[in-house]
């Protein structure tokens, strides 16, 4: 039989198949259909018009309202409203009213809804986070999303696969962040169009699972259909704290097909900034230091895990937030803001000068909580940052991991954690 | 199903904040968004686009989040198809599922300019720069995409599967 990747081993058998080759198009089962605010609106009204009487399984649609949430006006409120009323009527299990909302890619791997070897689709690009727990996941539109409530199924081309081996050790305040960031700024916003990325090697194995999350989250930023990593004993334990049973193990064979595989040497990498206006455009951080911010945003899809606050908390404790930055931590999830008070980080922050959410996309996307006016410019932990993405079409963002983030709120220029 | 009309060109990497911001997805309204598409990229190009105009484009066409309201928006806008070098693949499929017809020609992308009078015959995908005289041929689709498109879209799609 043919050599595969884990990507091709869960296409494969979700679409009942012994093996599947790139550009061979499949029709798969899937384990899980996410939509949020945005894009579940019009997903249900396409649903409407396929006219069936009931969704395909009640327990596998998840409906999390987290961009513009707490409803941020009323258009937003009418929105999250429809897949409140679309919930109801379907007999929709997972629809999540703030309170124990939370950003929907960090909501769902905390709460167990992903285990290893699923098939997942949301209508939501970074849906590609789940790719961390060895399941093979992708971003699709409304109207995918539509067809899959329907009918529990969705047509892939089998995606082309590349493989990024990061080997050596780590350098002091690099992150997971880092390497993705990396990866993105050498093969380009384009560099995996179609295609699947498997991150392996020393490096990854030694991340944690929260790290390989943030990595695999930015795999769309290359053009990715999904990133995935393979099973590891650290994704054995998490899967069993959430609840999410282990699920199917996949392993890449020896000879599996790559379209490329990079290598690349972890100490040859310093924390990295995107500058303006792609996630492509890399530097190391020591050459953007004399960018002057008036915001630092820290939380996300890419970032608002616990570990992500924690590293925020060491670096802000008992310094202060420069007078002319607003620093805002979006924590992901309602547990996340809990662990926090418990363990004394709401009050680093707050001491520090910095403003804590409630769980909302918020400023990421330009949506509310941190817009940014004409000519302003932000550090951010998030994942995006194209022109107007945080606000006025003249604002700038520049991404970069969580300690830069910190560092720079209290310097009020980019920074690493080294100039403090 | 023969379409003409006018080139507006665009670059590389558009994505789809560009083609539609966040700060109007409050609204799913075909109409509505047709007023602010491609706004971030050029303010006044949703005033200035006629019914049966084109977009073309350098590479990975509509990269960036899943917003199924950017291939809408292009649409209600009057677009009659989006000429590119490539195209994002969320976007590819969200233009295919909704019916906005995509070519992707590298060649047509490279040497229309803005301003020329282009018609497009989109059953055989060729693409004739009426302007300049030019022709070219746009990559075809497999089969089955072919079969969506045909039925005007996935959930028609469904629709005629379900018969
Ligand atoms: S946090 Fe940002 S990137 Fe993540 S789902 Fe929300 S808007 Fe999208």
């Amino acid at each position: 039989m043919r050599q595969q990747t884990i990507s091709e081993k869960i296409l494969a058998k979700h679409a009942s198949l012994k093996s599947v080759e790139p550009g061979q198009l499949i029709n798969c089962k899937v384990d899980l259909v996410l939509g949020n605010d945005i894009t579940a609106p019009p997903a249900i009204q396409e649903f409407a018009k396929i006219g069936v009487s009931k969704v395909f399984n009640k327990k596998k649609i998840y409906l999390v309202p987290d961009h513009f949430s707490p409803a941020k006006d009323i258009k937003s409120a009418e929105q999250i409203k429809m897949m409140r009323e679309f919930a109801r009527k379907y007999g929709i299990v997972n629809f999540f009213e703030i309170g124990c909302m939370g950003i929907e890619h960090v909501l769902l791997p905390e709460m167990g809804a992903i285990k290893a070897g699923d098939l997942v689709i949301g209508a939501d690009s970074h849906t590609c986070t789940y790719g961390a727990l060895g399941a093979f996941s992708t971003g699709v539109g409304s109207t995918d999303m539509a067809a899959a409530m329907a009918t529990g199924e969705v047509w892939f081309k089998v995606p082309e696969q590349l493989k990024f081996v990061f080997t050596g050790k780590l350098n002091k305040w690099v992150e997971a962040k880092d390497l993705i960031l990396y990866t993105i700024g050498q093969i380009g916003v384009d560099g995996a169009r179609y295609m699947s990325m498997e991150f392996t090697g020393p490096v990854i194995r030694q991340l944690s699972v929260e790290g390989r999350l943030t990595m695999a989250n930015m795999a769309i930023e290359a053009g990715g259909k999904n990133g995935i990593f393979e099973v590891d004993d650290k994704t054995a334990a998490y899967l069993k704290k959430t609840g999410a049973g282990k699920g199917l193990v996949y392993k890449s064979d020896p000879e599996a097909e790559y379209k490329q595989i990079f290598k690349w040497e972890a100490s040859a990498i310093e924390p990295q900034v995107s500058l303006p206006h792609l996630p492509s455009n890399t530097k190391p951080v020591g050459k953007c230091k004399s960018i002057k911010i008036h915001q630092s945003v820290i939380g996300s899809c890419t970032n608002g895990r616990i570990e992500d606050m924690r590293l925020a908390a060491k670096i802000l404790k008992g310094k202060r937030i420069h007078r002319d930055v607003r620093c805002i931590i979006l924590p992901g999830t309602q547990n996340i803001s809990l662990q926090m008070i418990k363990e004394g980080l709401m009050k680093t922050f707050i001491e520090a000068g910095a403003v804590v959410s409630t769980p909302t996309c918020g400023p990421c996307l330009g949506g509310h909580m941190g817009i940014l006016a004409e000519g302003e410019r932000s550090i951010s932990t998030t994942n995006r940052n194209f022109v107007g993405r945080m606000g006025h079409p003249k604002s700038e963002v520049y991404l970069s991991n969580v300690a830069v983030a910190a560092a720079s709120a209290i310097t009020g220029r980019i920074s690493s954690p080294e100039d403090l | 199903m023969k379409s003409s009309g006018q080139a507006w060109k665009f670059g590389n990497n558009i994505d789809t904040d560009l083609i539609i911001p966040a700060r109007y997805l409050n609204s799913h309204n075909p109409q509505e968004l047709a007023k602010h598409a491609m706004e971030d990229a050029d303010a006044t190009w949703a005033s200035k686009v006629q019914k049966g105009d084109f977009i073309v484009a350098g590479d990975n066409f509509g990269c960036g989040s899943s917003r199924e309201h950017a291939p809408i928006a292009i649409k209600a806008a009057g677009v009659s198809a989006v000429i590119a070098k490539s195209f994002a693949r969320i976007f590819y499929r969200n233009a295919i599922n909704i019916g906005l017809p995509i070519l992707e020609s590298p060649d047509a992308a490279e040497a229309i300019k803005e301003g020329d009078e282009i018609k497009v015959n989109l059953v055989t995908g060729e693409i004739d720069n009426l302007t300049s005289g030019m022709s070219y041929s746009a990559q075809p689709f497999p089969g089955f995409m072919q079969q969506i498109i045909d039925a005007g879209g996935l959930i028609e799609y469904i629709k005629t599967k379900k018969k």
